[in-house]
C-alpha cells in the first residue's frame, strides 16, 4: 500500500504497467494532488523558464524577459548564469507545499516531485551538482536544507563546495540593493570547480538574485559553465 | 526585543502546556520546576510522538537531522503545529501551578428547563466528584446553559476548565458567550492561529487540535459533540483529551448524537448520563418523512431532477419557506445545482472547502438564499431559525444516523417556527435512516413522559 504524501490516499490505483512490475518507483502523489500543481509548459523564457504567455510581450526580446535582460545589461552578472529550468509555476498548491516542505520541516515531501526532477536534469549538460547553502542558523532551524533535500531524494550526489555568510533575511532587500550588495557565499572548496560545468538546484526561482549570486562565485573559481533547476518558478521582479 | 523574564512569567506560560523548546520565548534554565521529555519515544520497536500520541508506522519519516546529524524520524501528524523530531525536546511545568486572577461568579438571570436543570445539576456534581457524565441533549436543547452553573461551582474552587470543541466555528460562538457570563474570569479561545495562545487563564475554549499543547491542565474537562468528525475517528484526538486533564479531574461529554457503543452503555448502565430529550421551547423534534428518490443520482446525470424531489423544492419556493438540502458529495451537488437554478436562479450550493462558505451561510441568514444546497459541512453548529430539510441519497453512507439525526435536527429550531419538516428521499432504507428515525421518536417520547412537550 502507498498513500499520497499529501492527502495520504492510496496511490496504488493510479499505477502504470511499468510501475505495477516495480520497474518504477510509485508516484508519491495521487492524481488528484498531483493535478493541483501547474508543470512549466508551452513558451517560455530562454533562460529563467518564466512562462511568456503570462508576460506582456513589450518585454519580450528574442525569447528573454525583460528580467533576464536587465541581468544581462549588468557588467557583472552578464553571462554567469547560462540557463535556468524550472518545473513547476509557483501557484496556491505550489506555494503551500513548499511551505510544508520547507518552513514545516516535512522533509519527505522532497520525494513528491523526485521523479520530474530526474527527467529534467538528463536534459541539462552538467559535472557536478551543488545545493544552495543555508546559513548555520537557518539550517539548525530547520533541521535540513530543502535544496539539499530536492537533489539527493532525486538521486543526486551533491558537492559541498561553498557556504552561506549573510542570512537569508539579505534576500529580503530589493533587487537593487541586493545587486550592489556584499557577497552573500563564501567558496568552502576551490579545486574541484575549475573547468567543470556546474548544475545550481534549489526550490524556487523568485528573483533569480540568489542563484546568480551563487553563479558567479563558482564561475569566479573557474567553472565552465552554471545552470540552474528549481521546482518552482516564482513571478519575482 | 527581550521579554522580561520573572519565575512567575515563565509558570503562567508554561503552567499545563507541553511545548517545544523552540515555542518557548524565555531562556529554560535547568530548573527543578522544569521538565524536559524527548519529543520522540519508542514503544515495543514503534515511535510514539509525545505531543500527539501518534503510533501509526505511516505518520512518522525520517530525515538527514542537521540538529542531530543523524537519520531523525519525525512525526508528520502534528507537524503543522512545529515540527516534533527525534531529538526534539518537549517542555513542562512541574512547579507549583500560579493562581488565576479575577473572580469566576456567573452572571446570568436566564431560566433552565426542567431538562436543562437535571442535567446542569449533574454537571455540578461531575465537577464536585472528579467523576465522569455524559450530557444526552437533543440538538435545541440548550446544552450550553446546561454548563453555566457547573464552570462556576469550579471556578469559584480554583479550578481550571476546559471545553473542547472539533470545530473553530464553534470556539468563535462559544467564547464571547461564556465571556458575557463570566465578566470578570478570562476567557480564552484557542484554534489554529488564534492569538489567544499564550495567556494563562480559567476557562479555555479549545479546538480539540490545540489540545495538543497542554498536558495535565484541566480540572474539568468538557468535550463537545463527541461523535462529530474528526474526534471521533482519531485516536490521537482522545489522547489529546486525556493528556490535557488531569489524573484527578472530571470529564463532561456533550452530544446529542452518541454512537451505537456509548448508548448501549447507557442502556446497560455502564456508563453515566443524563438525557435531554426536549428541545428548549418544549416543542417535539419533527420526525423525518421517508420517501423513495430512485436512483437520483442518474437521473442528475441525465439533467433532471426526479420529479419529487423536484416538487419538494417548487413547493418551498412557492411558499416562500427557506430550506437545507443535503448531499451525500459535492460532486453529485454540484451536478444538481444548475438544474435547481433553474427553477431559481439564487439558489447556492457550499461545502466545507468552499472559500466563500461564511458569506453563503450569510446570505441564508438574510434570506437572500431560497434554497441551499450543502454537503454534510452544515449537519451541525449552524442554526437558522425557520427552515424545512432535506436529503437527497439519504441511503450513501456518509448519512449516518448520527449525521442524519444531526440534519433533521436543523428544523424547527426557534420557538416562533417549531414545525419544520423533514424528508429524507432514499435510493433504498439503510439501517442507519431507521434508527435515525427510531432515535427522534423515542426522544419525542421520552419528552412527552417526563412531561417536557407541550404537546
Ligand atoms: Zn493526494
Ligand atoms: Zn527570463
Ligand atoms: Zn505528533
Ligand atoms: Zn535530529
Amino acid at each position: 500500500m502507498n498513500g499520497c504524501l499529501l492527502c495520504e490516499e492510496e496511490t496504488n490505483r493510479s499505477l502504470n504497467w511499468r510501475q505495477f512490475f516495480l520497474l518504477e518507483a510509485p508516484p508519491a502523489l495521487c492524481l488528484k494532488c498531483h493535478s493541483t500543481f501547474e508543470r512549466i509548459t508551452g513558451e517560455h523564457c530562454r533562460t529563467c523558464s518564466k512562462p511568456l504567455a503570462a508576460i506582456d510581450p513589450a518585454f519580450i526580446a528574442d525569447g528573454i524577459c525583460s528580467d533576464c535582460l536587465r541581468w544581462e545589461e549588468d557588467l557583472t552578472f552578464q553571462g554567469v548564469l547560462t540557463g535556468n529550468s524550472s518545473l513547476y509555476s509557483y501557484n496556491e498548491a505550489m506555494k503551500e507545499f513548499i511551505a510544508r516542505f520547507k518552513y514545516r520541516g516535512d522533509y519527505v515531501l522532497a520525494r513528491a516531485f523526485a521523479e520530474e526532477i530526474k527527467e529534467a536534469v538528463k536534459k541539462i549538460p552538467f559535472d557536478l551538482v551543488v545545493a544552495v547553502p543555508l546559513s548555520e542558523e537557518r539550517l539548525y532551524e530547520r533541521g535540513f536544507n530543502q535544496a539539499e533535500a530536492l537533489a539527493k531524494e532525486a538521486g543526486l550526489e551533491t558537492a559541498d563546495v561553498f557556504e552561506r555568510i549573510h542570512s537569508e533575511k539579505q534576500s529580503k532587500k530589493s533587487r537593487t540593493e541586493r545587486l550592489q550588495g556584499p557577497q552573500v557565499f563564501r567558496l568552502k572548496e576551490k579545486t574541484v570547480i575549475s573547468n567543470k560545468k556546474i548544475l545550481i538546484i534549489d526550490d524556487i526561482y523568485t528573483t533569480g538574485s540568489t542563484l546568480r549570486q551563487a553563479a558567479l562565485l563558482l564561475k569566479q573559481a573557474g567553472a565552465v559553465e552554471v545552470r540552474s533547476l528549481t521546482l518552482a518558478r516564482g513571478q519575482g521582479t | 526585543m527581550p521579554i522580561p523574564v520573572s519565575p512567575s512569567s515563565l509558570a503562567a506560560f508554561l503552567a499545563g502546556r507541553l511545548l517545544l523548546e523552540e515555542e518557548v520565548p524565555f531562556p529554560l534554565s535547568n530548573s527543578p520546576q522544569l521538565q524536559f521529555i524527548s519529543g520522540i519515544s519508542t514503544k515495543n520497536q514503534f515511535y510514539h510522538c509525545e505531543r500527539c500520541g501518534s503510533t501509526k508506522k505511516e505518520r512518522f519519516a525520517m530525515f538527514p537531522c542537521a540538529r542531530c546529524g543523524k537519520a531523525c524520524p519525525y512525526c508528520r501528524h502534528c507537524l503543522m503545529m512545529g515540527r516534533v523530531s527525534g531529538c526534539s525536546r518537549l517542555v513542562r511545568w512541574v512547579g507549583p501551578e500560579p493562581l488565576f486572577e479575577g473572580d469566576g461568579t456567573l452572571h446570568w438571570s436566564g431560566q433552565l428547563s426542567e431538562g436543562q436543570a437535571a442535567a446542569s445539576d449533574a454537571v455540578i456534581r461531575a465537577v464536585r466528584d472528579n467523576s465522569d457524565v455524559l450530557i444526552w441533549a437533543v440538538c435545541g436543547a440548550g446544552k450550553t446553559e446546561v454548563l453555566f452553573q457547573g464552570i462556576e461551582a469550579a471556578l469559584l474552587a480554583d479550578k481550571r476548565v476546559c471545553i473542547a470543541t472539533p470545530r473553530t466555528d464553534v470556539v468563535l460562538e462559544l467564547a464571547p458567550r461564556l465571556q458575557k457570563v463570566f465578566p470578570d474570569a478570562k476567557v480564552t479561545a484557542l484554534y489554529g492561529g488564534s492569538l489567544d495562545r499564550h495567556s494563562y487563564s480559567p476557562l479555555v475554549v479549545s479546538t480539540t487540535h490545540q489540545l495538543f499543547r497542554f498536558s495535565e491542565a484541566f480540572d474539568v474537562m468538557i468535550v463537545d459533540e463527541v461523535d462529530a468528525f474528526p474526534y471521533s475517528y482519531e485516536s490521537t484526538l482522545q489522547f489529546a483529551v486525556q493528556k490535557a486533564r488531569k489524573p484527578l479531574s472530571a470529564l463532561i461529554y456533550l452530544t446529542a448524537t452518541p454512537n451505537d457503543t456509548w448508548q448501549k452503555e447507557c442502556r446497560l448502565g455502564k456508563r453515566p448520563f443524563v438525557k435531554i430529550p426536549a428541545r428548549f421551547h418544549r416543542h417535539p423534534l419533527p420526525v423525518p418523512k421517508l420517501e423513495w428518490g430512485g436512483n437520483w443520482r442518474k437521473a442528475i446525470e441525465k439533467g433532471r431532477l426526479p420529479r419529487n424531489i423536484k416538487e419538494w423544492a417548487v413547493k418551498r419556493l412557492e411558499e416562500n419557506k427557506q430550506a437545507l438540502l443535503f448531499f451525500p458529495h459535492i460532486d453529485s451537488m454540484e451536478r444538481a445545482l444548475p438544474l435547481f437554478q433553474q427553477l431559481d436562479p439564487s439558489i447556492e450550493a457550499v461545502h466545507a472547502e468552499d472559500p466563500s462558505r461564511k458569506e453563503k451561510v450569510t446570505f441564508m441568514r438574510e434570506k437572500k438564499i431560497p434554497l441551499l444546497l450543502s454537503t454534510t459541512v452544515l449537519e451541525r453548529g449552524v442554526t437558522f431559525p425557520n427552515i424545512d430539510v432535506a436529503v437527497i441519497g439519504a441511503e450513501d453512507d456518509v448519512f449516518t444516523e448520527s449525521a442524519l439525526v444531526q440534519i433533521a435536527g436543523r428544523a424547527g429550531r426557534s420557538a416562533d417556527f417549531p414545525d419544520g419538516k423533514v424528508r429524507f428521499f432514499h435510493f433504498g432504507k439503510t439501517k442507519a435512516i431507521e434508527k435515525a428515525v427510531a432515535h427522534i421518536r423515542q426522544m419525542n417520547k421520552e419528552g412527552r413522559e417526563k412531561g417536557w412537550l407541550d404537546r
